[in-house]
């Protein structure tokens, strides 16, 4: 469009790199300006790659319980050490912690002591673990040089378990339900959606009912009934993905009406007439000229989906009817954090929340920016 | 208008239907049936129910009928009678236990709905009027935030916030020495005092979402020519703004009832189990740990028909407000 309206004599380098440039390069110039959209690109980035190899991060095996080590202190992480000759040297280290008892509630007492500190070491040997679920090995990014001395970045729980790696375990559990969440919402969206805004008149009616009809029933108490009904003695990944199911029964209709509301503006374009005269088939139409030109709103209305999906399972989990201990989710390690004498001891056990807090940001402000970037000719 | 809301009214119908038949589905879905757990009940205190006496029960309850039978006996209930069938943990008719936590879960909800207003307007107007101004980023960032935060978390940090500074317990809706009282003034002045900790905590949700709404729509207004002209007239500029793009502005935040509604009912739930308030939600949760269907379905049936009645009457207000609407 832009290319017929100039001179074509001189165009400036600068403008045909813009008229011939597809659409996803479009839609990614346009994101790039997006400062905030790209840090929430970035740390999303991130929480997936841990998501994918939590172990490897992790410094204790998440299941391990320790009844010596029982609500520890978080142990703030130090690289550089000074030395007796006055010399400061790189060595990572965290002080270690000593273990007393109150003498009358005999609650545990930690005490940092200042003689002693735990060495680390980074691609450190640990527990054994399988990368990607693949490959056995023991490597570990950080770890302490004795294997016997366990550290706590983020303190531990009341089972003396590594609030750390569990929020990297559990990392990969809720990113996951929301991935795969999301996908599900997506099929039977982009399924009833099209349909909808494709046929339009009857078929479109009765689906926009329904839709409208699902989003004004409050979520949480149907997705807790149905999930109450699930059968307690199911395998935990059977139980996981009916989990996901539940959440997305709901999740779809949303989704749903951005993909009609495409296909009902789409429809009257004229490239759409044009492809329709030229005598294509309705699935060429759909799938080869319509669903690349809103792809990218696709694409932005999943991302921004997906914290949704995030924070339902955080809530139902937390709530007990969602995903069972010994799965490792965000939202059941929130249950350690539900009674006030808990917190109040162990304050560190909020971790969890802030990583939800932070993947949700994330992938909030990723979905806001390509929101913004998915319709480049709209500038 | 009349004709408008005759048409509205008639929708609420097959609503209504549709949702009393899932909340059946949903008592229905769990495996046995109430005669079932009756049965492991007794049996877990060593009485032990013969097969006749099973028979029997079930019979009475009409749990040998089909299922559209059951569901018509069950919803023809609670049309006619008020009946909502028995809950078989409390061993007392569901009606006796629900009607209390729904009247204080609708003044939970309406509260907080009135508090997102209440903030969410001159804040969305402000960040729309100062837009890039440091106020505008700072509402900007509090709003993601407000978005991010679970409602639940927001609670127990509070809760703990309260413990470590004031060794204060924000949990509860009455004093104890309220908590059984019959329904007196002073009960109702010690429920407005312990309102506002989860009125707060349920309105940061909506209020960031509802900012950012009213601040889009008033810049799409802002720059409107006829601004331009009210301007020209001379119109001080807090009287212009609040005649015109307010007023035109405003009609988004009255359908957002629609959806903030189903959000706070879902919000409410989770954190009156954090802060163990005296309605429907921990009720809700403990009926379904118990697999006590009728009270959950009794619940979940009122629920959805709060935020459905909600929704029709944002929409009628909506189209009171606006004309475009009535005259479709």
């Amino acid at each position: 469009m832009t290319a017929a309206a100039l001179p074509p004599s001189a165009p400036t380098p600068a403008v045909s790199r813009f008229a011939s440039a597809s659409q996803w390069q479009l839609v990614w110039w346009s994101f790039r300006k997006h400062k905030l959209a790209m840090l929430g690109a970035i740390v999303t980035l991130m929480i997936y790659i841990v998501a994918a190899i939590p172990d490897f991060f992790a410094t204790t095996d998440p299941s391990q319980q320790n009844a010596r080590a029982v609500y520890h202190p978080p142990q703030g992480l130090h690289l550089f050490v000074t030395e007796a000759d006055g010399r400061t040297s790189f060595r990572p280290h965290v002080k270690q912690m000593q273990l007393r008892r109150d003498p009358v509630t005999l609650a545990p007492i930690y005490q940092v002591d200042p003689t002693r500190t735990i060495d680390l070491r980074f691609f450190a040997e640990g527990y054994p673990y399988h990368l990607f679920g693949l490959i056995p090995t023991r490597i570990h990014l950080i770890g302490s040089t004795d294997p016997r001395q366990q550290i706590f970045f983020l303190g531990s729980d009341r089972l003396g378990r590594d609030v750390w790696s569990r929020i990297l375990k559990g990392c990969q559990i809720s990113m996951s339900i929301g991935l795969v969440g999301v996908a599900m919402s997506l099929l039977i969206g982009i399924l009833l959606g099209s349909i909808s805004g494709y046929y339009g008149g009857r078929i479109d009616f009765v689906i926009q009912r329904v839709i409208e009809f699902i989003l004004a029933l409050p979520t949480i108490p149907i997705w807790l009934a149905l999930a109450a009904a699930l059968p307690q003695n199911w395998p935990a990944l059977l139980h996981y993905f009916m989990i996901t199911l539940i959440l997305s029964l709901i999740g779809w209709a949303q989704l749903a009406r951005v993909v009609r509301g495409r296909f009902l503006s789409l429809r009257t374009e004229d490239f759409v007439t044009a492809a329709r005269l030229d005598g294509a088939s309705e699935m060429r139409i759909i799938f080869r000229h319509m669903l690349p030109s809103f792809m990218s709103h696709i694409v932005a209305s999943v991302t921004l989906a997906i914290p949704a999906m995030i924070l339902a399972e955080t809530a139902l989990s937390f709530l007990g009817l969602g995903l069972q201990p010994p799965v490792i989710s965000w939202g059941v390690l929130l249950r350690e954090a539900q009674n006030i004498r808990s917190i109040v001891t162990a304050p560190w056990l909020f971790a969890p929340g802030a990583a939800v807090v932070v993947a949700v940001l994330a992938l909030n402000f990723l979905g806001d920016g390509l929101r913004d970037a998915a319709d480049p000719y709209n500038k | 208008m009349l004709g408008f809301i005759i048409k509205r009214l008639l929708w609420m119908v097959p609503s209504l239907f549709a949702v009393s038949f899932l909340a059946f589905v949903l008592i229905q879905l769990p495996p046995g049936d109430y005669v079932t757990t009756y049965i492991a009940t007794l049996a877990a205190s060593n009485e032990i129910v013969d097969r006749t006496a099973a028979a029997e029960l079930r019979a009475r309850f009409g749990l040998d009928q089909p299922f559209i039978v059951q569901y018509l006996k069950w919803i023809s209930g609670i049309v006619l009678r008020g009946d909502f069938g028995l809950s078989f943990e409390w061993q007392q008719p569901v009606s006796e236990l629900i009607w209390e936590r729904m009247a204080l879960t609708l003044v939970v909800t309406s509260s907080t709905l009135l508090m997102t207003w209440a903030i969410a307007f001159p804040i969305g107007v402000f960040t729309a009027v100062r837009q890039y101004s440091i106020g505008d980023y700072f509402f900007t960032f509090l709003g993601f935030l407000g978005l991010a935060i679970p409602s639940f978390l927001l609670a127990l940090v509070l809760m703990y916030v309260a413990v470590v500074l004031f060794g204060a317990d924000v949990g509860g809706l009455f004093s104890p020495e309220y908590q059984t009282a019959p329904w007196s003034w002073g009960k109702v002045l010690n429920l407005i005092e312990h309102l506002w900790v989860p009125v707060l905590i349920l309105a940061t949700n909506g209020t960031a979402s509802l900012i950012r709404i009213m601040r889009a729509n008033m810049l799409d207004e802002l720059h409107r020519p006829y601004v331009t002209t009210a301007r020209a007239k001379g119109l001080s500029e807090f009287r212009l703004l609040l005649k015109y793009p307010v007023r035109v502005a405003i009609n988004p935040f009255i359908s957002t009832i629609g959806w903030l509604l189903p959000n706070l009912i879902s919000g409410a739930l989770i954190v009156a189990v954090v802060l163990s308030l005296p309605i429907a939600g921990p009720l809700l949760l403990q009926s379904l740990m118990s697999q006590d269907m009728y009270l959950a379905g009794a619940f979940v049936l009122l629920m959805c028909t709060l935020t459905l009645v909600g929704t029709l009457l944002s929409d009628i207000l909506l189209a009171l407000v606006d004309p475009r609407i009535r005259f479709d």
